[in-house]
Order: structure tokens, then C-alpha cells, then sequence
């Protein structure tokens, strides 16, 4: 099927019109955010989609317009056709359903949604942080994170050891230069 | 035997430096390293304990028990994460302990510099004797670093240090910083 065609079939099973875009491997289909689930398990069960492969699920930050917005990209060993299924939430309370009851491998991407970019799952059996420490502030992910000083007492910054110490402070050096100086 | 040294214990006056020398050649020929790898320096670490860098024939084996083990070998990445669990394999091995810390990474970060991932340097959660520069540092360099640390060892005051006469390396996260 091409990308045209599950476009409009999946807006046929919502009975909504979507918004759609891309080409190609590209094609995308933009879902109101209460409506993912259901749109997942359209995809899946769906009449020619047959979408039985979750390849990723992750998300972009975009402050400038307040919104996260998560995208599920999908393909089918059965059709041989992709698609990426995305949704956009609200920045500041950015919530969505899980995907575990449709791809089961959606759990652990959804931990990681989770710890990077702080979107809250619903129904997720097992909300743990996935690579981060369990004690881990802040979403990395987040275009506005700001890094603490220290983690338990380890400092998270290093100075550069080749960093022109300020002037009157560190040895000289008189070595050769590199770049070498113009004569 | 110019190198004897003198001690002087409620007992008696005892000879000290050739006991050294001798503990210290036992030790030095049976570095025994400590079998884990946090990224991809640890292939190289795989290369060294094979047949063409084969360390084995000067008796370092590797162990997989922090408990049998004299070396840590800091091979890779270390993320934020995993820094408690190294600190953890660190504390169980017996003491005196060497570490060696390889490749850019477990220096200063190597390329993950400012990550919200990564520890920007080993040595900020374990003292390190070594540092092997590179990305990854070839088993070569590995090997002479585990000869560094044999040098290390041959010149210590090995029966001054049991005795508590030197003070242990300096601690870089003490057990108050830490998660219990
Ligand atoms: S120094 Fe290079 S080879 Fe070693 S862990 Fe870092 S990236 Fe990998």
C-alpha cells in the first residue's frame, strides 16, 4: 500500500481527516493526542495495514511553540510499507496512553520517553527510568535542561586541560605553538 | 644488601627492605585484573588477554570476582548510572588495589564531554594510578600500562604501607557524598 492510501484509510477507521504529510518512507499522519491509542490499534489491526513492527518511539521539544511532539515509527514485515504516526502535546503537561497493549515493545521506549522529555504515560505497567540514574533530576532531553553542579557528590563539569588558563594564573607556555605562529 | 631497611617494633629492630622486595616481586608477577568493561575499550581490553598481546605470561590473568582481583581496569564510558556499581566492584576488591583508567573516556570523558550522561573522568569516583590516553588505547599500550603499575608495586615499601605508616590514596567520592 502506498503512503497516500494509509493515510486515508487510518483517517477512514478514525472517521476524522488528519493531517498528513511526507512521502516515501517520510509519510507521517499527525492524531489528536486522546485518539493515539486508537490510532495505534487501527494500524495494527487495521485492514491492509497490518503494521506489526513499533521500529521507535521518541519525541522533539519545541519551546518556541510550547509542544512535544511524540512520534511512533512503524512498518509492516507483512505489507512491506512504513509509516510514522505522530501526535503533539501540551509542553507544559505533556501526557500520553501506552502503546504496550498494541507493541509490547513500546515499554521501554516509553521509560525513556518518560526520564528524557518527562511525558507522562498512562497505563504503563513499569514507569522506571531506563538509563538514567533512578535518582536522576530534570529531563535531559528538554531543549531547556540545565545540568546540575554535582551528582552525589561527583562533578559533572571538567576543565578542559588545554584551556588558556586566565592570564597571571597557570604556567606559560613557551613551547612551540600549534598552529605554529606566522615568523 | 644496601637496601635493607630498618624498622624498629616493641620486639625489636628488624630488617624490613628485602621482605619487601621479595613480597613485592610475588606481587608484582601476579597482577591479577578484574574482567569488566564498561564500552568499547573493553575489546581491547578482550585483545590484551589474547594470544598476541597475551598477558598471561607475565602472570596477569583475569579474574571475575572483584574479590581475587589487584587491578581495576577502567575500560570505557562510564555513565552516571554505573558510576555507583564500579564504586561498589572498587570497595569489594581486597585492598592494595591499582586502577588503571583507559581511554579518553575514563579520563576525562573523552568525547561525551558535558553529557548529562557521563562521568567526566574515572578518577573522580575512584583514585587512579594509570592513565592510558587514546581511543581506544591499543593492547600495547594497555600491557605497558599494567607494567607501570608492576613498576609501582616493585618500588613500594610494601610492609610500611601494611602497617598503616603510609596513608591510603586520597578518596575522590568519600562515603558521605554517596547513595547508601
Ligand atoms: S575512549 Fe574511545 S574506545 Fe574507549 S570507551 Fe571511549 S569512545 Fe570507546
Amino acid at each position: 500500500m502506498n503512503p497516500t492510501e494509509i493515510q486515508e484509510r487510518l483517517g477512514q477507521r478514525l472517521g476524522a481527516s488528519l493531517e498528513c504529510g511526507g512521502a516515501g518512507a517520510d509519510a507521517f499522519v499527525i492524531v489528536p493526542a486522546e485518539r493515539w491509542l486508537e490510532a495505534a490499534r487501527a494500524l495494527r489491526e487495521g485492514e491492509g495495514l497490518d503494521f506489526d513492527y513499533l521500529r521507535s518511539l521518541t519525541a522533539v521539544d519545541r519551546p518556541a511553540e510550547g509542544k512535544i511532539d511524540v512520534a511512533a515509527h512503524l512498518f509492516s514485515y507483512k505489507r512491506r510499507h512504513a509509516l510514522t504516526l505522530k501526535t503533539r502535546l501540551d509542553r507544559a503537561a505533556p501526557r500520553i496512553a501506552s502503546l504496550g497493549a498494541v507493541w509490547p515493545a513500546a515499554h521501554w521506549h516509553e521509560r525513556e520517553l518518560w526520564e528524557m522529555f518527562g511525558v507522562a504515560i498512562e497505563n504503563h505497567p513499569d514507569l522506571r527510568h531506563l538509563l538514567l540514574p533512578e535518582d536522576w533530576p530534570g529531563h535531559p532531553l528538554r531543549k531547556d535542561y540545565a545540568m546540575p553542579e554535582r551528582y552525589q557528590g561527583i562533578p559533572t563539569r571538567r576543565p578542559a586541560p588545554l584551556a588558556e588558563p586566565a592570564a597571571g594564573t597557570g604556567p606559560t607556555n613557551t613551547g612551540p605553538k600549534n598552529p605554529p605562529e606566522a615568523p | 644488601m644496601s637496601d635493607v631497611l630498618v624498622e624498629r617494633g616493641p620486639e625489636g629492630t628488624v630488617a624490613v627492605g628485602a621482605i619487601d622486595r621479595m613480597l613485592n616481586l610475588c606481587r608484582e608477577h601476579s597482577l591479577w585484573y578484574l574482567l569488566f568493561g564498561t564500552a568499547c575499550c573493553a575489546i581491547e581490553l578482550m585483545q590484551t588477554g589474547g594470544p598476541r598481546t597475551d598477558a598471561d605470561r607475565f602472570g596477569m590473568v583475569f579474574r571475575s570476582t572483584p574479590r581475587q582481583a589487584d587491578v581495576m581496569i577502567l575500560a570505557g564510558t562510564i555513565s552516571y548510572k554505573m558510576a555507583s556499581r564500579i564504586r561498589r566492584l572498587y570497595d569489594q576488591m581486597a585492598d592494595y588495589k591499582y586502577v588503571i583508567s583507559m581511554g579518553s573516556c575514563a579520563n576525562t570523558g573523552g568525547l561525551f564531554k558535558d553529557s548529562y550522561a557521563v562521568v567526566q573522568g574515572g578518577d573522580l569516583i575512584v583514585p587512579v594510578d594509570v592513565y592510558l590516553p587514546g581511543c581506544p588505547p591499543r593492547p600495547e599500550s594497555l600491557l605497558e600500562g599494567l607494567m607501570l603499575i608492576q613498576q609501582k608495586i616493585e618500588r613500594e615499601p610494601w610492609l610500611s604501607r601494611v602497617r598503616g605508616k603510609i596513608p591510603p590514596p586520597k578518596d575522590p567520592w568519600p562515603e558521605g557524598s554517596r547513595c547508601p
